[in-house]
Parts: C-alpha cells; sequence; structure tokens
C-alpha cells in the first residue's frame, strides 16, 4: 500500500494499492500537528487495503489541504509570459551527508550497524 | 472525489525542466499491472511495515548525502520521535521537522496497534532519501534490500509513504 500526494507519479510507478491525498509534498502521511487526521489517513489506507480489489487502484481521500485550491496554482509553476524566470529551489545535491543539525554530526556512529550502503551507492 | 484537479507533478517538472534548459527527466513508468498478493490473514493479526523515502533518519545514523543517496536506514519501531530528523533535497522539511509523523506515522501505526487494527510493528521501518536518479540503484540495490528485511521479520503488509 503507497500513500501518495502526487498522483500522476504514483499512477506512473503503479503501485498495487495507493491512497491519493490532495496535500502540499512533504505530509503525505496527513498534516502535521494533526494526529487525529494521521490517525484518519492511515485508517483510509488500511480500509483501502482491505477493500480494494483491482491490481494498481488508487483512492482519493476526500482530505481538503485548503479550501481555495489556488494554492496548487503556485507549485512549481512555469509562468508562460516569461519562462526564464524558472526557479530551481532544490538545494545542492552535495555527495557528503547532510545533517539536520550540526550536533547530530557529532553524535554519528561512523561504523552506524542500522545503516545499509550498497558498493556503487 | 476531489474537488479540484491534483497537480500534474510530471508534466510541471517536466516544464521547469524545459525552462531551467535541464535534460527531460525520465520518470519511472510501470505500465503492466502490478503484483497482486489479497490479504492472507485479518489486518487485525497482521505484521505492518513503514517505508519511507522522505530522507528519515535517527540521531546517531549517518546522515543521507543527497547525489543519489540510495542506502538505507533501519529506524527501531520503539524509537523515540525526539530522536528522527531529516535531510533531502527536494522538499520543504520545515513540517516534518515539526511533526515526523507526516511523512514517518509511527505514532499513528502505534496507535492503530493500541486499537487492534493492526496486529502487530515490524521491528524496524526502513527509510531512504528519494531523491534516486538512478532507478537502476532502486531496483538492483534499495528495493531488494528492503524485501530481504521484509521478509526475515515476517512482515505481512508495508506501507509506504514517499514525499
Amino acid at each position: 500500500m503507497s500513500l501518495s500526494s502526487a498522483r500522476s507519479i504514483t499512477a506512473a510507478a503503479n503501485p498495487p494499492r495507493g491512497v491519493y491525498l490532495d496535500y502540499p509534498l512533504g505530509q503525505t502521511a496527513g498534516r502535521a500537528g494533526a494526529p487525529d487526521e494521521q490517525d484518519y489517513v492511515l485508517a483510509a489506507a488500511f480500509i483501502a487495503l482491505e477493500t480494494m480489489t483491482e491490481p494498481g487502484s488508487i483512492e482519493d481521500l476526500d482530505l481538503e489541504w485548503a479550501a481555495d485550491p489556488g494554492w496548487k496554482d503556485h507549485v512549481m509553476r512555469v509562468d508562460p509570459k516569461s519562462p526564464g524566470s524558472a526557479n530551481d529551489d532544490r538545494t545542492p545535491r552535495l555527495d557528503t551527508p547532510q545533517y539536520q543539525a550540526a550536533d547530530d554530526y557529532n553524535a554519528a556512529d561512523p561504523n552506524c550497524p542500522t545503516c545499509v550502503f550498497f558498493d556503487d551507492a | 472525489m476531489l474537488k479540484s484537479a491534483p497537480i500534474d507533478y510530471i508534466q510541471r517538472t517536466r516544464d521547469q525542466y524545459s525552462a531551467l534548459n535541464y535534460p527531460a527527466y525520465n520518470w519511472a513508468q510501470n505500465p503492466h499491472a502490478p503484483p497482486w498478493q489479497p490479504l492472507q490473514k485479518p489486518l487485525s493479526e497482521c505484521r505492518v511495515a513503514l517505508i519511507c523515502s522522505g530522507g528519515i533518519y535517527a540521531r546517531g545514523q549517518i546522515a543521507f548525502h543527497h547525489k543519489d543517496d540510495n542506502s538505507l536506514r533501519l529506524i527501531p519501531a520503539d524509537i523515540a520521535t525526539s530522536q528522527l530528523r531529516t535531510s533531502h533535497f527536494a522538499y520543504d522539511q520545515s513540517p516534518a521537522r515539526k511533526d515526523i509523523n507526516c511523512v514517518f506515522p509511527i505514532e499513528p501505526l502505534r496507535r492503530a496497534k493500541a486499537i487492534g487494527k493492526i496486529g502487530t510493528i515490524a521491528s524496524c521501518a526502513f527509510t531512504f532519501m528519494g531523491g534516486i536518479y538512478s532507478q537502476r540503484k532502486v531496483e538492483e540495490q534499495l528495493a531488494p534490500a528492503i524485501v530481504s528485511h521484509l521478509i526475515q521479520d515476517e512482515v505481512d503488509v508495508a506501507v509506504m509513504v514517499p514525499v
């Protein structure tokens, strides 16, 4: 079962079962700070898991991020009047570990037994 | 029923990359019917694992790098959420850093267990940094490693949480 906030990407990847939450990326399991809503999303996923019969099904949840869907207009949108103004707001793809906090670097175990690395990673 | 059309991230990525003069991104496409496995027993008896791509790591672990890092972190199921962090280059992490459950719903999963909705929680959750541009690394390394752990831990249900 895959949750999703990017319906087109999930449809292309085509997991056996999907549940779509029409929210901004980064709150796929429900709004931050809203435990009741997070419980609702997970419960909906479990209901879908128990009831879906068609491989590749995606169920749309009935939650809305905001009453005004205008927030969708600004996500990764290139202005057709000035296509050169497109921004890449991702951070640089650095090849060294990027810690949330500097102190995490000091706490990290260099032999980390719960980190799994692959040969050409 | 959705009240407005979902954002088509594939098309918007194409438009953005084109505007930025980046090469077109080759999205994963799996047009064939996915494998299907009906539940073999009631969900209330199932062992459930989380698989999350939001770059979640635990304090004490090595953080993810952001250049095709396809490594895996095993997060103990009983970890305190105060020990969880995120490291990812391509989404707004501020909500997740306030409440990790929005990308790593371990506390909702614990509550589901407490009310008997599920049987047990797998001994660890599986996390990685989903901005991996190499599908080969995912298909040949990361995914088989996760599957191996799931089988070893006798997991019945995997809940995936991409970002």
